[in-house]
């Protein structure tokens, strides 16, 4: 991080002195919250995967056809996501110092959560509607 | 993050984790992180349990042979313990966030603490899972 280069920033946001503040509240605000529901729905997940891991594929696809499981998998698929999202997000701007290598992870890292998230719910919705084949 | 108007400005730097002596929180802060970079490799796996299923039942039997084998069944461990010891930091940070806890005393403790839940949860877990059937 260099501060002898002015870099994009303006003259009036030197000026105030802020730099990036305010920004991380959001960043935050959603990772404790995330957080907070991912507390039930992972031992939920794991009571889940216990269950899951003793049937075959029969009873795992009548196992996600049940609304509750259906609804509470995808819960957990897109709440661990955002909140590993995030956790991802922290952990590339503290290691990852060349702007290119961190904008190009970041990015990434925003698209593979995303698609993660897509991919299982409709992968769930799948099974939970229209069943085995 | 500030800056003084007239520029440049020497930053203090923070001290190397090689000179810190190991202590408690540092552990705990350290392993909550690793946890999370596993769970987000498990988290995509999971995807690819769903993804699987709905792929029919051949494409599924493939994907639990490949869960089901040792190095399998292995990152599943690692995974089952990452997830409690998730859980575990995360009751920690809430409490944490009010305020409480930051005593040297209080904070050590509940680090390990959550060590000891993770352990003890994740070994309840593949006993059960033993005992059910589920790793033969």
């Amino acid at each position: 991080m260099s501060l002898a280069k002015p870099g994009f920033r303006t003259p009036l946001s030197r000026a105030r002195g802020l730099g990036a503040a305010k920004h991380g509240v959001g960043h935050f605000i959603a990772d404790r919250v995330s957080g907070l529901a991912l507390i039930p729905l992972s031992i939920w997940a794991a009571y889940a995967g216990l269950k899951l891991a003793a049937g075959g594929y029969m009873a795992a696809v009548e196992w996600l056809a049940h609304p509750v499981n259906a609804v509470l998998l995808s819960l957990f698929i897109i709440a661990g996501l955002l909140h590993l999202r995030l956790a991802m997000q922290v952990v590339i701007e503290d290691y990852i110092q060349g702007f290119v290598a961190k904008s190009t992870l970041l990015i990434l890292n925003y698209l593979v959560c995303a698609l993660g998230a897509a991919l299982g719910v409709f992968a769930i919705l799948k099974v939970a509607l229209l069943g085995a084949f | 993050m500030t800056e003084a108007s007239s520029g440049v400005r020497e930053r203090p730097l923070s001290p190397h984790l090689q000179v810190w002596r190991w202590h408690v929180t540092m552990l705990g802060s350290i392993l909550h992180r690793a946890c999370l970079m596993g769970l987000y490799a498990g988290a995509l796996m999971l995807v690819a349990w769903a993804l699987a299923l709905a792929s029919g039942q051949q494409v599924y039997g493939q994907f639990i042979a490949v869960m089901g084998s040792l190095p399998g069944k292995l990152v599943l461990l690692g995974l089952t313990f990452a997830l409690f010891f998730t859980v575990a930091s995360n009751v920690r940070h809430l409490m944490w966030d009010t305020g409480r806890g930051f005593t040297p005393k209080v904070a050590d403790t509940i680090v390990i603490a959550g060590i000891v839940f993770a352990i003890v949860a994740t070994a309840g877990v593949w006993i059960i899972a033993g005992q059910t059937g589920a790793l033969s």
